[in-house]
Formats: structure tokens, C-alpha cells, sequence
């Protein structure tokens, strides 16, 4: 007993100690600049000012709403396709894996700068639309070509932990399941998807946080006409000529609190007698 | 079935790819430019590699950078998530879980603020001059990485037989010996996934690098500065050769781990 | 043996990319004024150098690499960081988190910096090559007595359009209002450079502490928004390139760069007037290695220094022994040295007080979020 507990403290200590200090610390900070006036002194002005701001909430509700389709379209693709990653022969698996990987490992402007040029007016997809004689679209600028960046940029975030838990799912359940008169769809439902629940779990958390507080993309894909949360807070620390971190630091708080009830309110509908981890929120 | 599979397969990949496509197109561009395509030149490439420039040194210290912190990350992590996946307290799991997603929540300017202004108060106690350098991006880049490795590796340690390493040391393991043998290699999937995508974020961070790293200048804090002044093909050029070079490399290592493969599957038959 | 293989490939590609980072061999052969300036001992100095990306002649088509011939020559190591807005400069040199010797700031942050006491005062003597810079850049506002800043780079907001979309030469700012190319107007997309144009086609001065003024700016900005395609800093290059916009105010110096790929392209500037700016070379109070800072300012002002520098940033020098440099290939340019520069009616953005600030500011969120 008392040697599993020292194997515990010398498990936990390091990690511990690393987010009290590199975490935790600077969180005291953004608690600290969101609850005080320019002066330092206490108020609660800020998340009132936050709150009762007609833009902030416009352009709150809009990233939590842009960040719930990306979330969700996310798994709707990445699901499928971890699945029919994880039914190719196994050699082809990894190297599907790391193809996923690999435009991730590219630089996101370079990225998102090759985008626009395929979306432009006189871009690739509209120069393909007029030459079979259809109208051109205006892509960029819309809410839709917004989540589809982001959908872009995180799917492999969403692809790799369900392929991972996926393809942990014991080939003989499949087989066992078969056996006893499921079809493929039946072993799905049945087996893949309850076993591969804390792979979705970790997709999601992945996917959907930095999706609430993206910035770069949003800016990118609407051309500037569209601002989400992270613009904002990006803006009250970095780019307007009166930095407010103060509303900047509530903001973030705001947000965070808001992601963790969100998480939890996911990790609810999972389960379940959690014993061995997993997300727990 | 199975050619319907491939067609989707293929079909996401193409998305996936289409700006990758469309980079190396542009870069080699003869003209100046990363719109309209002038006319095909080696001009860029050339020009990386007779004047190399900033970009090729910006393109040394971020992968120093990478793979050092995506390393320690991995290593912290991993510990970590077995730790995390030992504790028998609700509580405290989901305290320590809540705290592991917090990089994640925060969006990247206020960690990259709050972070900085951990350490300049750091710094102004023991009078440094400068209270940010390589250390602290460094610093910056493994909390950031974390999270990505702790999560990818809990579901994998969430499916594992819990008493793996129990029946390991009943065949006369310690529970070193027991970690090694048995535990890591079920885990190694999400030890390599955590590893690639804390690689990926500390290759591409801008914004809390912006405010971590002294005087070290790394590729994404040139590409993103340049906002009067634009982007040129020779960064593309750079990223394209990167691309080919990180390709070439996955296949490799995919060959590789065939011929093991094989080679484990034929011991196995004997 | 075949994974054997692999792997020794493998090793020589991870090997063969860190390589990489080490080739290019760039230009760093420069010709000083005065050799025996440079001659002072400062090995084992680091100076720290804070500059706007791609604002500097970087040795890129084997241009003079400034950084390197500056380091050969003075045996001085320069940490060379860039940095992508004024308020982004402002809001890293504030924390205090760096020590830097040379920024690069423009004319309003220096204006502001200088107030807030965060510029150390240049000795000039110990900078001989000032002279060189133009009479005419003395003495401006953001530092009425020469003390602290060196001129750098000078630049003016024009009108670029696109012929071929906009079918009658503009003239003012007032083509931006105008629905027939709705969708196809691009606007700066930050506060103080979108506000000056509204500013100045309602004849209102940009640098007004007066309320209703900005009201009238924001107003008009948000009369705007429905034809407006898009607002976008560097993307504009692009955008333009490629024909996908009709106009968009930005630079001089930039417009000579985007005619250089699409010949469509014409630019004004127009009659109500406009945004000029000038970038100075600084040297913050912090600074650890004040009299290498100046060597580096000195040398930034050798004329063939500053030569590449201005063919590279394509804006227009205030350093005369580039003027009139015979190799200088935008000598007179029409856009860049206006012989009617005096007609042109010119406005140099202020730094503003607290309360317009946060007041302009709060209103272009209203502008931009809707």
C-alpha cells in the first residue's frame, strides 16, 4: 500500500508541479486583471461591462455557435473516416495517420493564404464554376467558409483519437459480435461506438476549445468582416492602441468557465462508472 | 464496400491537401507573388538556397524549438496521464484535468500574456535584463503541448486492462519492468499521436511565442509579422521542401515498421 | 538490410533539413563612409533589434544582407526580432519583458513613447551620418527638438484601383462610398488608419480630440459596411494581384509592387488628402548597449546600406545619399517623390490622449461588429 502511494507521488509530483506553477500561476494573473480597475483596485465592473455589452455578446453567442458546427461537422466526417482508416490493412493505416498529420505540420498562414486563392472571387473553385457555365460564389466573407476553416484546421484533431480508440477495439469483439448476428452496422452501434467514446470525448475537447477562441482563421476566411471572440480579446491585448487587459482578462475568464460547464455537460451524457480516467472534466 | 471506403478516404484527403497543392504550385512562381501565377522558375528555391536569408535560420530555431519542448511534453506527459489515470479521488481527478485543459481553453494571447508577465515579474526579482529568452519559450511551448499529450494518451491508458500490470508482476515483473512491457506498448499509439500534435502546435505558435521569447526568432513569428509588407514564395518554397522532406521521412518509417511487422509476424508462425 | 536502408535515409533527411538551415551564403560586402568608425571593439556585444517584418533589406536575390555586413563588420551579434503593428511593439517594449537597443516605431507610437519616457535621447555626434538625412525630416512633430530618432522610411496612403473595374480615373476618397462597386471595395482593417479615410473625405482632421467628429467618421464608416468586400492588411497584395477587388487605399511604395505584377493597376492619391507616415530609428530607455545602438543607427545610414534598404522596402528615403544615388532605381519615382508633393495635401496621425483613444476605439467595434 504504502509503496503504490510513494509510486503515486513520484507519478504525479513533476506534472503537479509543472501546472501549478506554469498553469496555474498565470491564471492567477487573468483572474486578477479581470476582477480590478486600470488602478488595481477590486471590481466587478468588467464582467458587467462584459455582459451587458451588445457587440461582446453578438460576437460571443457567434463563436460559441460557429464553434458547435465546427465541433460537430468535425465528428461527423472524422468519425467515418477513422472507421474506414481502421478497416484498411494495417500498413496503410499508419501511413493514412501520419497523412492526416502532415498538412497540419504546415505553416497555418501559407495554409490559410493557399485557401484564399482557391476560394477567391476569380479563385480557383469559381474559375472551375464559370468554365462549366455556373455563377460564381463569393466564398469568402460568409459565416459557412468561417467554420469551414475551422473544420479544416482542427479535423485532424478530431480524426486521430477516435482512429486511435477505434483501432484499440479487440478484433475478436468484432468477430464475437458477428457471430452472435450483428451486421455491420449492428457491430458499429453496438461495440465500436461505446468503446470508442473516450476517443470522441478527447476529439471534442480538442476540437471545440481552441475552435471557441480561434482568431486567426475567422479574420483570414471572412476577410476581415467577421469577428469572433478570440479576435476581440486578441484585440484588447495586442492591437488596440488602448490595451484593456482588464476586459481582456474577463473575457478569457468568461469564456473558460463557460467551455469548462460546456465539457462538463459533455463528459455528463458519456457515462458512467468512471473508474480509469479518461476526459474528466 | 471497400472501394467506397477508399473514395471517401481520398476524397477527405483532397481537402486536406488542396492548399498544400496550390502552395507548391505557387512556389515556383517566377513572379513575386503568391496569387497569379506567372510562369514556372526555380527562382524561389534558388534564391533559398544561394542567399538562405533569415527564413533558413528562423527554420533552425523553430525546429530546435519543436523538438525539444514536443519531447519533454511527451515525456511529462505520459507520466503524467499514468498518474492522472492512477488517482482513486473524483475530485482530484477532475481538479487536475480541468487544470491540464486550461492552456487549451485560454485562448493563446492570455496565456501568452499571462505568461509573460509571470516571468518578467520573475525577472525583475532576480534583475535579470532579460526576463524572456529561450528558456521560457521553451518553458511556454511544453505547457502548451501538454494538454495534447495527456489527452491523447488517458482514453488509450481508459481501454486498457486495468490489471495488465498486475498480471505482469505475477509473472515476476517489477513494476518498472511491468510499465515497459506491458503498459507503454499498448499506449505508444496515443504516446506518438500526443507527440506529433504537440510538435505540430509548438512548429506553428505564433501568438505566445510573440510574447515568450526574448530575441529568438523562429519561422511563424517571421511569416506572421510580415502584415504591411506580404508573404513571398520563398517562404513557400521553404514550406514545400519541408513538405517533401517530412513526407519522404513518413514513409520511411512506415517501411520500416512493415519490415518489423513481418519480422514479428514470422517469429509468431514459428 | 532494406530497413537498414530506410533508416540511413532517414537520418540523412532529418540531418539534411537541420543542414539546410545553415547554407546561403548572402551578401555582406558593403563600402562605409568612414572605416575607421567601425573600428571600436564590440565583440561578444549582443544588440537587440525590434523592426517590422520584412523591413529590411534581407539579402534575398543577393541584395546586400544588412544584418550580416552590420555583424561582419562590427564583430557585433544582433539578435534581429520583427514585430507586426505599432500597438504589438508598444505592447511587448511596455512589459519591460526584453531590453531592446534599436526599434523601429512609427511617427504617432514614437510621439507616444517619448511622452510616456520610454526613448533614450540619441547623442548625434556619435552619429555622423545624420547629415545625410533630408533637412526637411528634422524636427517633426514626434520629436520637435531632434533628440530621439533617426528617420528611416517614409510612406503616403494612396487610392489603388483597378482599371479595368473602376471605369473612371477616382479622385477622391469618396469612390469608397460609391455603390456601383459594391463588393469590390477593400478597407485597412485597423481603427486608426480605416478612420482617417472617413475622416478625410468628410473633411474632418484625423487627429481630432472632438467627439462628434468621430461620430461623424464612425457613421459614415458604417454607411460603408454593406459594399465594403472585405478590410485586410497584407492580404491586399493578393487581392489586388489577382484583380479580385476594385480598390483599396494602402501604400505608394506597395502600389509600385502590385503594378509590377498587375499592369491594370492605377493609384491616386486623392484631393481631400491624406495619411503620411515616417518610421524612425529609436532607442528605448532600457537599452543595455547605447553606444552600439548608435554605431548600428550610423550604419544603417551608410549610403549603400540604405539604398538596399529602400529598394527593398519600396518606400521612399529620407536619406539624401539615396535620392540621389545613381543606382537607385525609384530616383523620382512619380508616386513615391511627387514633384507636386507640396499640392498634395499631407497628415501625420497624432498620438491622441487617453480618452479619444478608448473613445475611437469603442466606436469601431461598433463599426465592426454587427
Amino acid at each position: 500500500m504504502n509503496k503504490t502511494k510513494s509510486g503515486q507521488v513520484v507519478l504525479n509530483a513533476p506534472y503537479l508541479l509543472w501546472s501549478a506553477i506554469f498553469i496555474v500561476v498565470p491564471l492567477l494573473f487573468v483572474v486578477y486583471y479581470a476582477f480590478t480597475t486600470a488602478n488595481g483596485s477590486f471590481t466587478f465592473n468588467n464582467i458587467i461591462n462584459f455582459f451587458t455589452n451588445e457587440q461582446y455578446m453578438t460576437v460571443f453567442w457567434r463563436s460559441m455557435l460557429y464553434a458547435v458546427w465546427a465541433t460537430v461537422i468535425s465528428l461527423v466526417i472524422a468519425y467515418p473516416f477513422s472507421y474506414c482508416m481502421s478497416k484498411v490493412n494495417a500498413s496503410s493505416q499508419r501511413m493514412l495517420m501520419l497523412l492526416v498529420m502532415l498538412p497540419m505540420l504546415m505553416n497555418l498562414v501559407v495554409r490559410t493564404y493557399s485557401w484564399q486563392q482557391i476560394l477567391e472571387k476569380n479563385g480557383l473553385v469559381n474559375t472551375l464554376l464559370e468554365s462549366i457555365g455556373l455563377e460564381p460564389i463569393q466564398f469568402l466573407g460568409n459565416a459557412g467558409v468561417i467554420i469551414f476553416g475551422m473544420v479544416y484546421n482542427y479535423l485532424p484533431f478530431m480524426i486521430l483519437p477516435i482512429y486511435s480508440s477505434i483501432s484499440k477495439v479487440d478484433k475478436s469483439l468484432l468477430e464475437a459480435s458477428n457471430d452472435l448476428g450483428c451486421n455491420t452496422f449492428g457491430t458499429i452501434q453496438k461495440v465500436i461506438l461505446p468503446l470508442s467514446i473516450p476517443g470522441v470525448l478527447s476529439g471534442i475537447t480538442m476540437v471545440f476549445v481552441p475552435c471557441v477562441s480561434t482568431f486567426y482563421i475567422s479574420r483570414q476566411f471572412s476577410d476581415g468582416n467577421i469577428k469572433m471572440i478570440g479576435d476581440v480579446i486578441e484585440d484588447k491585448f495586442y492591437r488596440s492602441s488602448v490595451p484593456d487587459y482588464n476586459i481582456g482578462a474577463t473575457i478569457s475568464l468568461v469564456l473558460m468557465l463557460i467551455i469548462l460547464i460546456s465539457l462538463a455537460v459533455v463528459n455528463k451524457f458519456s457515462d458512467d462508472d468512471d473508474q480509469t480516467g479518461g476526459v474528466v472534466i | 464496400m471497400s472501394k467506397l471506403r477508399w473514395i471517401f478516404i481520398t476524397l477527405i484527403m483532397f481537402i486536406l491537401y488542396a492548399p498544400i497543392i496550390v502552395m507548391i504550385v505557387f512556389s515556383f512562381n517566377s513572379a513575386t507573388s503568391t496569387s497569379v501565377f506567372d510562369g514556372f522558375s526555380f527562382r524561389w528555391y534558388q534564391n533559398l538556397f544561394q542567399y538562405g536569408g533569415d527564413l533558413l535560420g528562423a527554420l533552425r530555431n523553430t525546429l530546435i524549438l519543436a523538438v525539444l519542448s514536443s519531447l519533454i511534453s511527451t515525456v511529462l506527459g505520459t507520466v503524467a496521464a499514468i498518474g492522472i489515470s492512477k488517482m482513486r479521488s473524483t475530485w482530484v481527478k477532475s481538479t487536475v484535468m480541468s487544470v491540464t485543459n486550461i492552456p487549451l481553453m485560454n485562448p493563446e494571447v492570455v496565456t501568452g500574456i499571462s505568461m509573460m508577465l509571470m516571468f518578467v515579474f520573475v525577472g525583475k526579482m532576480l534583475n535579470l535584463a532579460n526576463s524572456v529568452n529561450f528558456f521560457t519559450i521553451l518553458i511556454a511551448h511544453i505547457t502548451f503541448g501538454l494538454p495534447y499529450v495527456i489527452l491523447n494518451i488517458l482514453p488509450r491508458l481508459r481501454q486498457t486492462d486495468k490489471h495488465l500490470t498486475e498480471a505482469a508482476m505475477d509473472l515476476g515483473c517489477t513494476p518498472i519492468q511491468a510499465f515497459f512491457k506491458a503498459v507503454l506498448p499498448s499506449i505508444t499509439p496515443g504516446i506518438l499521436v500526443g507527440f506529433i500534435m504537440a510538435f505540430t502546435m509548438s512548429l506553428d505558435d505564433f501568438v505566445i511565442s510573440y510574447f515568450t521569447n526574448g530575441t529568438f526568432q523562429t519561422l511563424p513569428l517571421l511569416i506572421y509579422s510580415m502584415t504591411r509588407k506580404p508573404m513571398k514564395p520563398d517562404v513557400y518554397a521553404l514550406e514545400s521542401i519541408m513538405f517533401l522532406l517530412l513526407l519522404v521521412l513518413m514513409i520511411l518509417l512506415n517501411v520500416i515498421q512493415s519490415e518489423d511487422n513481418k519480422k514479428k509476424g514470422a517469429r509468431l508462425k514459428k | 538490410m532494406k530497413k537498414l536502408i530506410c533508416a540511413v535515409i532517414a537520418v540523412l533527411l532529418i540531418v539534411g533539413l537541420f543542414g539546410l538551415s545553415f547554407l546561403g551564403e548572402s551578401n555582406t560586402d558593403v563600402d562605409v563612409i568612414d572605416e575607421q568608425y567601425y573600428k571600436n571593439d564590440y565583440t561578444g556585444i549582443e544588440l537587440n533589434v525590434f523592426n517590422w517584418g520584412e523591413y529590411i533589406s534581407d539579402g534575398s536575390e543577393g541584395a546586400l544582407d544588412v544584418i550580416g555586413a552590420f555583424e561582419r563588420k562590427t564583430g557585433i551579434k544582433v539578435n534581429y526580432t520583427t514585430f507586426d503593428s505599432n500597438e504589438s511593439m508598444y505592447a511587448k517594449l511596455k512589459s519591460g519583458s526584453v531590453s531592446y537597443d534599436i526599434i523601429i516605431p512609427s511617427d504617432y507610437m514614437i510621439d507616444r513613447m517619448r511622452k510616456e519616457g520610454m526613448l533614450k535621447e540619441i547623442d548625434y555626434s556619435k552619429v555622423p551620418n545624420y547629415k545625410l538625412i533630408d533637412e526637411k525630416y528634422h524636427a517633426q512633430y514626434f520629436d520637435p527638438e531632434d533628440k530621439y530618432t533617426v528617420p528611416y522610411s517614409v510612406g503616403m496612403v494612396g487610392l489603388i484601383y483597378n482599371k479595368k473595374m473602376v471605369k473612371e480615373e477616382p479622385d477622391s476618397w469618396g469612390a469608397m462610398w460609391d455603390e456601383r462597386y459594391k463588393g469590390n471595395i477593400l478597407t485597412f482593417n485597423n481603427s486608426r488608419d480605416a478612420f482617417a479615410i472617413a475622416q478625410f473625405y468628410l473633411g474632418l482632421d484625423v487627429n481630432s480630440t472632438d467627439k462628434s467628429d468621430w461620430d461623424k467618421a464612425a457613421a459614415k464608416l458604417k454607411e460603408q459596411n454593406p459594399i465594403l468586400q472585405g478590410r485586410v492588411m497584407d492580404e491586399v497584395f493578393n487581392k489586388m494581384q489577382a484583380g479580385n477587388a476594385a480598390m483599396a487605399p494602402y501604400y505608394a511604395g506597395d502600389y509600385l509592387t502590385m503594378a509590377d505584377i498587375n499592369p491594370d493597376l492605377g493609384f491616386v492619391y486623392p484631393k481631400e488628402g491624406t495619411n503620411i507616415f515616417i518610421d524612425s530609428m529609436c532607442i528605448p530607455s532600457n537599452s543595455k548597449n547605447y553606444e552600439a545602438a548608435m554605431m548600428f543607427i550610423n550604419f544603417m545610414l551608410e549610403p549603400e546600406v540604405a539604398l538596399a534598404n529602400a529598394e527593398y522596402i519600396c518606400y521612399a528615403s529620407p536619406n539624401t545619399a539615396v535620392v540621389d544615388h545613381p543606382d537607385y532605381s525609384l530616383a523620382g519615382n512619380e508616386f513615391l517623390y511627387p514633384e507636386n508633393q507640396d499640392a498634395i495635401k499631407t497628415e501625420y496621425y497624432k498620438d491622441l490622449d487617453d480618452e479619444t483613444r478608448k473613445y475611437f476605439e469603442k466606436l469601431w467595434e461598433e463599426v465592426i461588429i454587427n
